[in-house]
């Protein structure tokens, strides 16, 4: 059977469309069904998660779809409109720019906002160590309005030893 | 060194003895990092690229320091788009990095073992490939390779949300968890929707290795996790072997129940297929991936009892488009001359290794 477009080439391609109960047939070579888009064979033009990612951040979620679009990221001039459109954000400081944005949508595609898995090892172990800090400075305060004096004292010499240990000492002389 | 990585479609990840190797091909692992303060790829100028492929350079001499380390730098400008697509076929490199090579750079270990993309979607991307299930083995090679990076380079990481990856879907971990399967028994049993919408409900993703989840893609298929925040590597990892191990006994299952219900249909089937790579002229590459899935079902169901078997890994890789080109050391193969360098190939090892 020959292309009925081109009538040249065989048909490879075979559409039957249905519209308003109507049936209608097409025998088309790849050609000419490239052209008429029936056929996708491009190797770039895969579908990606990206494509449903866009979905997802879309601004339905926000009030003020059009001051959320131009939330800026300082460092690398990204918007948030940009990043819905493309999925991807442009920088590490994008997720601090767009965080207020992105939370409720980072829940949703994972199920959870916070990582607890590996940290790195040279930079994530001071971060660790602050975190215990912030914690232990919580306690500290409860300590203090309590009353209770001796805890307090040891928690803030543990305080101490762990601020030195990461370099902290100088800023806080 | 890079002569060899192109023109030998041996990978280490082919290599049998592995355990479950008879179903689970390889089990792959892939780290997404990023170096603190330059714009990720998508958005970072020639310059920076640059300077990311030049700090990458300088952690060759750290990642050689590590045991049973021989990685090479491989400038993917450099070389051309043939061999970047060979590199593909072998699993060493993404689509997307051999297409867009621009400041793109490679460092791979001779072995085949890790290899680490750099300027892909992240800054870095490490990739730890193993045979058979061996997760554990591939996520401790990877996570050794990401510290001796770390040690050097300032990685772009945030308490709270992980590693940051140009992609939302990466943040957390960085880590895609991967295990390539061969389940032609549950294809034919037509179980295999079952367990890709089973797989799909519990955090986790199937796809098929060529093109999607049709039949005649060789019956191999890829399951992985799609959920990078919130756990830890550990719990990704665990997860996705348990799942694997229980895809791997249905697959079992499968198997001997097919053998015991249809056997002379099977046998015909296997010893058909057989056939056809054994004296075809011409095959595609379509036709050769879908007989070779049966032949490989026949070699482990004892239906051809002649072991060894030829390693149809290595088989897969041979009768790819670009490795084919790349073996021909022709200008321009046509589709024609292609089948018929593909049949050649494949009559040849079969013959060769003697079943």
């Amino acid at each position: 059977m020959l292309c009925s477009d081109c009538k040249k080439r065989p048909a490879c391609v075979h559409i039957t469309q249905i519209k308003n109960n109507k049936k209608t047939e097409k025998h088309l070579c790849e050609e000419c069904a490239k052209n008429i888009g029936a056929i996708n064979v491009s190797f770039d033009n895969q579908f990606q998660v990206q494509d449903f990612l866009k979905g997802m951040f879309n601004q339905e979620f926000f009030a003020d779809a059009q001051t959320t679009n131009e939330v800026i990221c300082q460092d690398c001039g990204m918007t948030y409109g940009d990043f819905n459109h493309k999925g991807k954000v442009g920088c590490s400081n994008c997720y601090i720019a767009f965080s207020e944005q992105l939370s409720p949508v980072l829940t949703r595609i994972h199920g959870a906002n916070r990582h607890t898995g590996k940290f790195p090892k040279r930079s994530g172990g001071a971060l660790k160590v602050k975190q215990e800090i912030k914690k232990m400075r919580q306690e500290l305060e409860q300590y203090v309005i309590n009353e209770e004096y001796e805890e307090a004292a040891l928690i803030r010499d543990k305080i101490r030893s762990l601020e030195k240990n990461i370099g902290m000492d100088n800023k806080e002389a | 060194m890079i002569e060899n990585l192109l023109d030998q479609p041996f990978a280490n990840w082919m290599k049998d003895g592995a355990e479950d190797d008879d179903i689970v091909l390889a089990s792959r692992i892939r780290l997404a990092r990023n170096l603190e303060g330059i714009p990720f790829p998508q958005r970072a100028n020639i310059e920076q690229l640059a300077k990311v492929v030049s700090q990458m350079h300088e952690s060759l001499d750290d990642l050689n320091a590590m045991k049973q380390a021989d990685y090479m730098f491989v400038d993917l400008e450099k070389i051309p788009l043939l061999e970047r697509l060979v590199l593909v076929e072998k699993y060493i490199i993404s689509p997307d990095h051999a297409r867009k090579a621009e400041k793109r750079a490679l460092l791979v270990n001779v072995d085949t073992t890790a290899s680490i993309m750099v300027n892909e979607e992240d800054h870095i991307r490490i990739q730890s490939i193993m045979p058979g299930l061996n997760l554990t083995e591939a996520f401790s090679l990877a996570d050794q390779i990401d510290d001796t990076i770390e040690n050097k380079h300032d990685i772009a990481f945030n308490e709270q949300l992980g590693y940051l990856t140009a992609c939302p879907t990466n943040l957390g971990t960085g880590l895609r968890a991967s295990v390539m399967l061969h389940l032609p028994a549950l294809v034919l049993t037509k179980q295999m929707n079952h367990i890709v919408n089973a797989v799909t409900q519990i955090g986790l993703t199937v796809r098929g290795l060529y093109g999607e989840g049709s039949e005649a893609n060789g019956n191999i298929f890829q399951i992985s996790n799609q959920l990078a925040l919130g756990f830890t590597e550990q719990a990704i990892i665990d997860n996705l072997y348990n799942i694997v191990k229980q895809v791997v006994d249905h697959e079992r299952a499968g198997r001997a129940e097919l053998y015991r219900e249809a056997t002379d249909t099977l046998v015909d089937r296997v010893w058909r297929s057989y056939g056809i790579l054994r004296y075809a002229r011409s095959i595609s590459g379509q036709e050769a991936l879908s007989m070779l899935s049966d032949v490989r079902l026949g070699c482990d169901l004892g239906i051809i009892d002649k072991s060894p078997l030829c390693n149809f890994n290595e088989l897969m890789v041979i009768t790819r488009p670009n490795f084919l080109q790349k073996l021909s050391n022709q200008p321009e193969l046509d589709s024609v001359e292609r089948r018929q360098l593909r049949a050649t190939i494949i009559r040849e090892k079969i013959k060769q290794e003697g079943i």
